[in-house]
């Protein structure tokens, strides 16, 4: 058995825990998961049935955790877990899965099957599994403090930029701010309004904010890749600049992993509970809005339009209401898609699945279910609140040949800000 | 051995074995499970939502929204056959003396010739379940021996017990031995297949409704 095999097996022995076990135990094989899929229900291929994604973990489990399958494998009677195997699933768990969480929904034994997947990556990372684009992109983080190699100087001309767009000072570093803000690279390069409207936002409401020199990448490719004490270092850099600047509250941005990542894996990560909370830019602006600090013109956006539920926002994060409520004031023409809210569909591109060069042809493939719901609704205009979504929903448009805009629900909420009229 | 013999056998040691192995069984999986342990959530749970899991054990069994229509022809046959299989089990009268007899309690049963309909139900559902774990590319993809065993041991309760009621094939008593025969191989199976569900099922909802209530989703 080659090392990295063995390291693989390894992490497998330690991700299985009560829970997992207890799901394995329970799957009787009916195959309903993959009806909740994307990547099944778009390639109609069973290997992407769910439960199927994470098959070597669950023969580890059956022969060295069961009574049967420790008697069968000291009778001989069964295939070990090979290195080969393992590779030809790296395609299955890391491709074609984003981790979305729709299958631990539907499960009829109450399955968690995102849960599994998310540990099965550990061994696939630890047996040199793990796709190159993911690789890349956990080495960018760690070398240059983002996935997509986004440096400081980089942040700082595009703080340099929406200053002089908004007129508004972007505080750095600032001890004693009650929020430090975050970023998602995709938002530094691709979707710099976002930064410009916090900056108009949080003028309005009185809101003490401060971006970080030292921390201002939010995601964190080190769960998507699977490996926990990479991704405990990512997450260690939020936590000491919060805890350096003490700051009250740490607002994730429009992303979804990272909220997720920073505000249910991160202390566990880390081993402790923070000394500051965690709030996503959505909750925030809602609970603004609710104090009557967020004061919006009340010129309600006539054009018919919808709402991605980002999966990590919305099912694995519990954000829900918020984006709705906002909406509420800001579109006079909100249509609901068919399935929403925790049972929204999937862009394709979590996960780490847009990191993944080689998941290119499967993304655009099960981007078909979002492509569908949108064309229910026919509607012009699609708002979300992940960077990644946003991205990942362009680029699947654009392949398809649909005409529609997409924007972020907290630059809306800039642009409806009361007294602050855009002409 | 005779065919009484036969029957004497299976109704006598044939039982009780069967019965220890079940309950050892049973008692050695949640030992398995339970063992392994997890860490504890660090995490700040969005809101105090006690009984999320308890919620969920209760949820998941009531199959909602598009999952009905988009897969109903896996959802009927599945509840069919598994209210079916209950009602013969836990209402036909010879089956509730004997639970009687065994643990001292028991309940009114149905009429005999409801436990019947209900038991040509059961056989129609899981004809049917076993048609689509062939037809069903997913289903047939995921099929392992476990799964075609676990079917086949629960059909041959339920066959030999609606023959031996209508006397088919073979003699009443040959018939009732098979029945209680196929039960107690049924029963032994259980805890070690995937048949293990209806213990592991509960604690796998509770975990799970447990990790969305924390991030404030219900499950």
């Amino acid at each position: 058995m080659s090392a990295s095999l063995e390291r693989g097996l390894n992490a497998l022995r330690e991700v299985i825990d009560a829970p997992t076990a207890s799901y394995l135990a329970s799957c009787v094989r009916c195959g309903l998961c993959a009806d909740a899929c994307a990547f099944y229900t778009e390639t109609g291929d069973p290997r992407y049935t769910p439960i199927h994604k994470l098959e070597p973990l669950r023969r580890l489990w059956r022969q060295e955790f069961t009574l049967l399958g420790r008697v069968g494998r000291l009778l001989g009677l069964s295939r070990p877990v090979t290195d080969t195997e393992l590779a030809a699933w790296s395609e299955l768990a890391y491709d074609g899965c984003t981790l979305c969480g729709r299958c631990s929904l539907v499960c009829p034994m109450g399955n968690d099957i995102a849960y599994m997947i998310r540990r099965f990556r550990e061994g696939l990372a630890a047996a040199g599994h793990a796709p190159p684009g993911v690789i890349g992109a956990v080495r960018r983080t760690l070398e240059q403090g983002s996935p997509m190699g986004v440096k400081l100087q980089t942040l700082q001309a595009q703080i340099r930029r929406q200053e002089a767009e908004t007129g508004l000072t972007i505080p750095v570093d600032v001890e004693g701010a009650d929020y430090l803000a975050l970023l998602s690279s995709m938002e530094i390069v691709n979707y710099p309004e976002y930064l410009g409207a916090l900056a108009r936002i949080f003028d309005r409401a009185g809101v003490s904010w401060t971006l970080s020199s030292e921390a201002f990448e939010a995601t964190n490719s080190g769960i998507q890749i699977g490996v926990t004490d990479l991704a405990r270092e990512i997450v260690l850099r939020i936590v000491n600049a919060a805890e350096k600047l003490k700051v009250k509250q740490v607002i994730s941005p429009e992303c979804g992993h990272a909220f997720t990542a920073l505000r249910f894996e991160g202390p566990n990560l880390i081993g402790r509970p923070y000394g500051f909370g965690v709030v996503h830019i959505l909750e925030l602006l809602d609970q603004l809005h609710a104090e009557g600090r967020l004061e919006l013109d009340g010129k309600r956006d006539g054009t018919p339009l919808t709402y991605h539920d980002p999966c990590q926002i919305a099912r694995r994060g519990g954000v829900i209401d918020q984006p709705r409520r906002l909406l509420a004031e800001l579109a006079a023409d909100f249509r609901e898609m068919h399935e929403s809210g925790k049972m929204n569909w999937c862009c394709g591109g979590g996960g780490g699945v847009s990191a993944n060069e080689r998941a290119e042809p499967i993304k655009l493939k099960a981007f078909g279910v979002k492509k569908r719901q949108i064309e229910e609704l026919g509607v012009p205009k699609l708002v979300t609140a992940c960077a990644n979504c946003r991205i990942t929903l362009e680029e699947g448009l654009e392949h398809y040949n649909m005409n529609l805009e997409v924007v972020g629900l907290t630059e809306m909420v800039a642009e409806h800000l009361a007294g602050e009229s855009k002409e | 051995m005779g065919e009484v013999d036969f029957l004497l056998w299976v109704r006598g040691p044939g039982l009780t074995i069967a019965v220890a192995i079940f309950l050892l069984g049973c008692v050695l999986r949640v030992f398995e499970i339970y063992t392994l342990g997890r860490t504890p959530d660090l995490s700040a749970p969005r809101e105090n939502r006690p009984g999320s899991g308890w919620r969920t054990i209760v949820t998941r069994s009531v199959p909602s929204g598009e999952k009905v229509k988009r897969s109903a022809g896996v959802l009927v046959p599945g509840y069919l056959f598994h209210i079916g299989f209950f009602v013969c089990l836990f209402f036909f009268v010879p089956h509730i003396e004997l639970i009687r007899g065994v643990v001292g309690i028991g309940w009114p049963g149905l009429p005999t010739p409801v436990i019947d309909l209900f038991a040509v139900i059961t056989l129609i559902a899981l004809l049917v379940t076993l048609a689509t774990r062939l037809l069903n590319p997913v289903r047939r993809y995921l099929s392992t021996l476990d799964d075609w065993a676990g079917w086949t041991l629960t059909f041959l309760p339920v066959l030999t017990g609606w023959m031996a009621y209508h006397h088919l094939l073979f003699s009443y008593t040959t018939m009732l031995a098979l029945h209680i025969l196929t039960a107690e191989l049924l029963l032994i199976a259980l805890p070690f297949t995937k048949l293990a569900h209806f213990i592991t099922l509960f604690v796998s909802r509770w975990y799970n409704g447990e990790a969305f209530a924390r991030k404030g989703v219900a499950s």
